[in-house]
């Protein structure tokens, strides 16, 4: 009887593991059977086609991929230079009974769900950007700096986790010998944990680009690609998040799916480099 | 001399910049928290939890709607999730090791896991409301489910092989099969780790906007058919933050407190548990 129990419980266990490769197959594959009707209306020229006009059943995906690529760029390149200062501040400078309480906070914070950094963008953030800049100060610069400001607890986390796996020991040995905490920082914490940092500030940048909320409220949904930052823009989630319930037509629809798709890929693409090439989990069994 | 100067004077310099940059980045964060709390606060009162939805400017207007929305999407998706979750974590810990199955699913469940949350929500959207033909609590329910999968897998999986192979070694001894050595013994072994990935999970997809933006959609009265559109905290604080009412963002701001003080509240538990454990 027990033998039974036992294949039974083993296989179920293997059946819903496999579950977990079956769904993310499912996603790709209804993503694009979705995304074909727009793909074998468009093909290539989807991707850099810059008219989005759903009343002409035309649809470009240009405006929005430019979008997504420079706010996570803009993003990425306010939070980078703070999350390593916030990191090195926790591994070496903050006195010890600081970094606890301080690291614990920003874990905390990381948890903070996207969708209040949107609603504090919007209602604090954006007449900053407006009285500095005039126009809206809903665009592409409010975008990257909330999404940074969003990234920043979660990059800032990784990588402190990241430059903690240092032994001490040779961080001791190096103080002994008489480094400043800058000699630390640069001569052991880096090299030693090289992949580490690249890997986590790469796994923030691939969350970033597919984050939806924090950006939705203070972007605009405007697809026109403009050299003015402070000029309304759109990105791919914002377009989904806006339109996709307003879309009216298959081929709307399909445009929509193909952008999902785009997306996915694009973020798959980024986190698989994190993982695969610098984070390879170590397996202690 | 000089080279030892120059060497104090940089690490002056960068010691200075990162500490500057830890309260910058500190400032900010604290900036949003004081804006939550302050403004939640003030828009909190009793009448929230007891009213629905009203229209614009109408007094008796709350939260009910959504809370309880946001209270059925969220235990479906964890009625559904976590036994999933947990079941496949078993696998990869107790049956897969070193099988490249095992190592595969824990790969792509590990990208599954930063995958963006808006293209579940647009897969969902495709496989449940298309064929349903209409936005349902259940599709919201079933996006958040996919999302919380890889978080319990991953962390199950962590925490059932941080139990030492002794315990199992011993109890196979006593002539236990492997069923009984995970159930009653790896898994007691690992209670307080799997049980802190849970709340963790939970925390995670119950701030999640994004997925349920197009499967749950939003309804603006209190419903708790699962079959039908169904109100969530933050849809609602979304749609109430984006109008032009000022009694909407009020409510929006109450929303979002109230959320982040459930998820604060599931990420302080379960860091306890986990500090309990150690601490024993």
């Amino acid at each position: 009887m027990s033998v039974v129990i036992d294949k039974v419980f083993a296989l179920s266990t293997k059946i819903i593991a496999l579950l977990v490769l079956l769904i993310v197959a499912w996603i790709f594959t209804v993503l694009l059977q979705h995304s074909m009707e727009s793909i074998n209306a468009f093909g290539f020229d989807f991707l850099t086609e810059t008219k989005w006009a759903p009343n002409l059943e035309k649809f470009g995906a240009l405006p929005a991929i430019t979008g997504s690529v420079i706010s996570t760029f803009l993003a990425m390149l306010l939070a980078v230079p703070i999350a390593i200062g916030v990191a090195i501040f926790l591994s070496e400078i903050a006195h010890h009974r600081l970094k606890a309480p301080v690291g614990v906070s920003i874990e905390l914070l990381a948890a903070i769900p996207s969708v209040v950094y949107g609603m504090w963008g919007l209602f604090y953030f954006v007449p900053i950007i407006r009285d500095l800049f005039g126009g809206l100060g809903i665009g592409m610069l409010t975008a990257g700096i909330v999404l940074a400001i969003m990234i920043l607890p979660f990059m800032a986390a990784v990588t402190r986790d990241a430059m903690d796996t240092t032994p001490d020991i040779l961080k001791e040995s190096a103080y002994a010998l008489g480094a400043t905490k800058w000699d630390v920082v640069k001569d052991i914490i880096v090299p030693y944990a090289k992949a580490g940092i690249i890997g986590s500030l790469i796994l923030a940048l691939g969350r970033a680009i597919g984050e939806t909320m924090a950006v939705t409220f203070v972007m605009g949904n405007v697809h026109k690609i403009s050299t003015d930052l402070t000029a309304p823009a759109t990105s791919i989630p914002v377009t989904l998040a806006n339109e996709f319930t307003e879309a009216d037509t298959d081929l709307y629809f399909s445009s929509l799916f193909e952008l999902s798709l785009i997306l996915l890929v694009i973020s798959f693409t980024i986190i698989s480099i994190a993982k695969f090439y610098f984070l390879r989990r170590k397996r202690s069994l | 001399m000089t080279y030892r100067n120059k060497r104090i004077i940089m690490n002056n310099i960068i010691m200075t910049l990162s500490t500057i940059s830890a309260f910058i980045g500190l400032g900010f964060l604290f900036w949003i928290l004081g804006v939550l709390v302050f403004n939640g606060i003030e828009a909190l009162n009793l009448a929230i939890f007891i009213n629905e939805g009203a229209p614009p400017g109408y007094e008796q207007s709350g939260l009910k709607h959504a809370l309880v929305g946001q209270l059925l999407i969220v235990l479906y998706a964890t009625a559904i999730g976590v036994p999933l979750g947990v079941m496949a974590g078993t696998y990869l810990s107790e049956y897969g090791q070193g099988s490249k199955l095992a190592e595969t699913i824990r790969d792509i469940s590990d990208i599954m896991m930063s995958a963006p949350s808006i293209v579940i929500g647009a897969f969902v959207y495709a496989i449940i409301v298309i064929p349903m033909g209409h936005f349902s609590g259940y599709a919201g329910a079933a996006a958040l489910a996919i999302i919380m999968i890889p978080i319990i897998l991953r962390t199950t999986d962590d925490m059932l092989q941080l139990v030492p192979s002794t315990l199992r070694e011993a109890a196979f001894a006593l002539g236990a099969p492997k069923y009984k050595v995970i159930i009653q013994v790896v898994y007691r072994g690992a209670k307080a780790g799997v049980l802190t990935g849970i709340l963790l999970g939970i925390a995670r997809v119950a701030g999640e906007t994004a997925p349920l933006l197009f499967t749950s959609f939003n309804d603006n009265f209190m419903n708790t058919d699962m079959s039908e559109a169904m109100a969530s905290l933050t849809v609602t604080m979304y749609n109430y933050a984006t109008s032009p009412y000022e009694d909407w963002q009020r409510l929006g701001w109450a929303a979002a407190f109230i959320l982040s003080m459930f998820i604060l509240g599931l990420n302080i538990i379960g860091r306890l548990f986990l500090l309990r454990k150690r601490g024993k």
